[in-house]
Parts: C-alpha cells; sequence; structure tokens
C-alpha cells in the first residue's frame, strides 16, 4: 500500500531539524490565558500581542461582549442551519444592516469566514469563459476561490500597473472580466494603488473585487479601507472583508451595490452548504462595526503606534517589508528561517509574540517576523517591544 | 526556417536568463523537474514569453505545460488563435 502522506515527507523532514535544535514550536504556541487585545499569558509568561490582527482592540470592548452574553442567553448557543434554511436569524439580518450602513451600499452578505466569503463569491461570478485577473500575491482563499470556479486565471507581478493594463489589453473581445485586488497585502503590509488600478480596470470593462480584510475599520477617514482612502471606493464592485480582523470576532462578508446581488444567496455554494454564525457572534460583529464607525481617535493612535515601530525597527537596523508605513503591519525580513525562528523565540523569551511567516505564505521565499499592531497598544508598549526588538536581534546576531 | 522553428529558437533564448544550472535546453526539458523553476521565476518567464508573442496563457494552460517543446505548441496554437 502506497502511503498517501509520503508527499509530506520534505516538510516533516525541514520540521524536525528545525525543532531537534531546540527551538520552541513557532506554529505549537498556546495562550493559557488573554488578559487583553494586547497582553496574553503564553508559557506562564506575561507576553506583549504583536501578531494577531486584532487591530482596533474590540475583543474585549464592553459593549460588544454584553452584546454577545445576551444573544448567547436569548438565542442559544448556535444557529445547526444554512443562512438559507434555518439558519438566519434577527441578528444576522441586523449585522448584514450595519455592514450597509458602515460601506453604504445596498447589499451585505455575511458569510461563516473570510476565507469563505473569497471562495463563494470569487468562484461563483466568474464562470467557464470569464477571466480573472489577480495580483500575485493575492491571499490563499483567492486563489482557492479562482481553482474552485472554472474560469481562465491571468496572475500579474505584484502591484504592477503596466503588468495589469498588459493583460486586461490580450483578454478575448466580449469575454467577462474580474479583476482582484487587495487593498493592504498581509505579509508585507504594502498596500495596493488602487487609485490607479481600479480606474484602469474599469478602463477595461471589468469587474472590481477588492479584498480590505486588513485595512477595514483602520485605512481611510471611516475605516471602510484603502478604495476609500484612495477615492475609488465608489468604482469598487465588491469589497470583501473580514470580522475576524478589526471587528474582532469570526466571519466574512461581501457588500455590493450591484442590483443582482441577492441571487448570490442562492448560487453560492459557501454561503448555502454550511452552517451559519452562532448569535452571540453576530451581535458582537454588528456592535463593533457600528462602534468602529466613529472610532476615529483610534485610528489615529493606531497610526501614531505604526509609525513609531517602523521608525524606531528601521533605526535598530532592521530591514522592513516596506520603505515607510503603509499599514497596522510591519513585516521584519529575516535572512533566513533558521535565524527567523531564532529570533521568533528570543522574542517570546522576551516576553514578545510576533508571527513568524514562511514560504508558500510569503512572496519570493522570504522569511518574515510579522508585527501587526493594535490601536490598544499603549505609546509605552510599543517603547517597550523596540526594547525587546533590540536585545533580542543583538543576541541572536540579527543586527550589530 | 519555418514558423515553429522560429518560435522555439525565441523560447529557447528566453529561457537562458533563467537557466540557473546551465544545462543544455531541448524540446523535452521540463520547466519544474530540470531547470527547477519556483513559481516567481515561472511568472517572470512567462511574461516574457506573453510579451513576446502577444499573447496570454492563462494559469489553467501553463498547468498543462510541462516541456519545453509543449511550450513550443501551445505558443502557436495562441498565436494562430489571435
Amino acid at each position: 500500500m502506497s502511503d498517501l502522506f509520503s508527499k509530506f515527507d520534505p516538510l516533516i523532514e525541514t520540521r524536525e531539524q528545525l525543532l531537534a535544535t531546540g527551538l520552541t514550536d513557532p506554529f505549537g504556541l498556546v495562550m493559557e490565558e488573554v488578559i487583553s487585545p494586547t497582553v496574553a499569558i503564553c508559557n506562564g509568561k506575561r507576553t506583549i500581542l504583536l501578531g494577531t490582527y486584532n487591530y482596533m482592540g474590540m475583543t474585549f470592548d464592553p459593549d460588544v461582549v454584553a452584546a454577545g452574553k445576551k444573544a448567547l442567553d436569548e438565542f442559544g448557543s448556535g444557529t445547526t442551519g444554512s443562512r438559507v434554511l434555518n439558519g438566519t436569524y434577527s441578528g444576522h439580518k441586523a449585522c448584514e444592516e450595519a455592514l450597509k450602513d458602515f460601506y453604504g451600499t445596498d447589499h451585505a452578505m455575511v458569510f461563516s469566514t473570510g476565507y469563505q466569503a473569497n471562495l463563494g463569491i470569487i468562484s461563483t461570478i466568474a464562470g467557464k469563459e470569464d477571466y480573472i485577473v489577480l495580483d500575485i500575491d493575492s491571499h490563499a482563499s483567492i486563489y482557492d476561490g479562482c481553482a474552485m470556479g472554472n474560469a481562465n486565471i491571468v496572475p500579474f507581478r505584484h502591484n504592477d500597473l503596466d503588468a495589469l493594463e498588459k493583460r486586461l489589453a490580450r483578454i478575448p473581445e466580449g469575454a467577462g472580466k474580474l479583476v482582484v485586488l487587495e487593498g493592504v497585502y498581509s505579509m508585507l503590509g504594502d498596500i495596493a494603488p488602487l487609485d490607479k488600478m481600479v480606474p484602469l480596470a474599469k478602463k477595461y470593462g471589468a469587474m472590481v473585487l477588492v479584498d480590505e480584510a486588513h485595512s477595514m475599520g483602520f485605512i481611510g477617514d471611516l475605516g471602510r479601507g484603502v478604495a476609500e482612502a484612495q477615492g475609488v471606493l465608489d468604482q469598487v464592485d465588491f469589497v470583501i472583508g473580514t470580522f475576524s480582523k478589526s471587528v474582532g470576532t469570526v466571519g466574512g462578508f461581501c457588500v455590493s451595490n450591484h442590483p443582482k446581488f441577492e441571487i448570490m444567496r442562492l448560487v453560492c455554494r459557501p454561503y448555502v452548504f454550511t452552517a451559519s454564525l452562532p448569535p452571540s457572534v453576530v451581535a458582537t460583529a454588528a456592535t463593533s462595526i457600528r462602534k468602529l464607525m466613529g472610532a476615529k481617535d483610534k485610528r489615529d493612535h493606531l497610526w501614531e503606534n505604526s509609525q513609531t515601530l517602523h521608525h524606531g525597527l528601521k533605526a535598530l537596523g532592521f530591514q522592513l517589508g516596506t520603505d515607510k508605513p503603509q499599514s497596522a503591519i510591519i513585516a521584519v525580513i529575516m535572512p533566513d528561517l533558521e535565524k527567523g525562528a531564532a529570533m521568533w523565540e528570543a522574542l517570546l523569551h522576551e516576553g514578545l509574540y510576533v508571527n513568524l511567516a514562511r514560504p508558500p505564505a510569503t512572496p519570493a521565499g522570504m522569511t518574515l517576523l510579522r508585527c501587526s499592531l493594535c490601536a490598544e497598544h499603549s505609546s509605552a508598549q510599543v517603547g517597550e517591544i523596540l526594547g525587546m526588538f533590540e536585545r533580542a536581534g543583538r543576541a541572536t546576531g540579527c543586527i550589530s | 526556417m519555418t514558423d515553429r522553428e522560429d518560435n522555439a529558437r525565441k523560447i529557447i533564448a528566453l529561457i537562458e536568463p533563467y537557466n540557473k544550472k546551465g544545462i543544455a535546453v531541448t524540446e523535452g526539458t521540463r520547466f519544474a523537474q530540470d531547470l527547477e523553476w519556483d513559481s516567481l521565476t515561472v511568472l517572470d518567464f512567462v511574461a516574457n514569453i506573453e510579451d513576446e508573442f502577444d499573447i496570454l496563457i492563462t494559469m489553467n494552460q501553463q498547468a498543462e505545460i510541462e516541456t519545453v517543446g509543449q511550450l513550443i505548441d501551445a505558443v502557436g496554437e495562441l498565436s494562430e488563435a489571435k
């Protein structure tokens, strides 16, 4: 009998070699206690969280927590059903209303995760004769949405306007076209030139989908994302987002002004063939989304944090993913996986958690220590974080 | 020179900058196993081929192309279909 797991042998070996050096498993961290959006107890040690996507720190917001408890009491622990059968409660509709108000759109559709939102919308709207043009650095959920459908897939070099235009120009006349972009690319924390790309896509008659997972709540005056900040949101046909970052719970969504959008509820399989979110989750999401609309002070503080950390790490001599801070993600580029894992562990010993990111999730085979800031990190905490990076960097030889 | 020979010559010239191991490229050369290209190299190379012949090779079509010979055939078909 051939073992179907043989194909994983190279990965198993890499992992074993790394752990044999005595390193803590970077992918096996357990948080025993979570004190706040920015602090948890890991391995018995008080740890500052700098890798959680909890950008706006809504997870412990008293109003959000209270709404979840109330829904749990009144509607129970789960819906045990699909949105199109018994799984739509008043809370799901209220959550979709909150999204419509947040984005100012006619339609909003809530999925059980952000992954499923991309999977469902992309695989459903682009059919056999259609073309999907996407940035090569797109998230796995976008690629999986492409793989699940049967459209023609055309990738272009990351954030390259010229490469996008060449491909749009070569698509056969009359074919349906969907351009898929992200506001913030989560590995390096860089943003897309949507102000140029979205109008370009429109010039070639394409529909545009923008994933704003890492910008919602933070970027743009109203927190609607990079498309809002760059003044092109009205030209975007579909915005995909998630509740598992700034919103502070779990779930995904698509908002749109397309007049026929509601038909998606019947034809989109990742929406139909899965259970809907529990009542407590949609209650916390709706409350959080409404609070995020007016969270300008928090957005301002988060920008301050992002700038302080970026400038501080650069001054220490670390190589960063972007020249200037463009989002709440600061990626520190490590020379290789071994050094990256050693630095990750040294930071953990200092009491700091960041994400260790490695291929295939990262572009160009890079190993990254990815830091995501939170609006609830105090300025003092950011100073403390820089001190930890300095000590760990020197101890591991990452900086001199 | 036939069109196919002409295409083959152009394609093999475009492979050279990415032929890091300096192997002798023939129609039987495989991109993944023999040239050991990663996904980023494939993206750059495909973009160069697309620009040279003013065609589009979708990821779906790329998945069917394993050898240099198959690429030469695919480029011929795509150029004719324009």
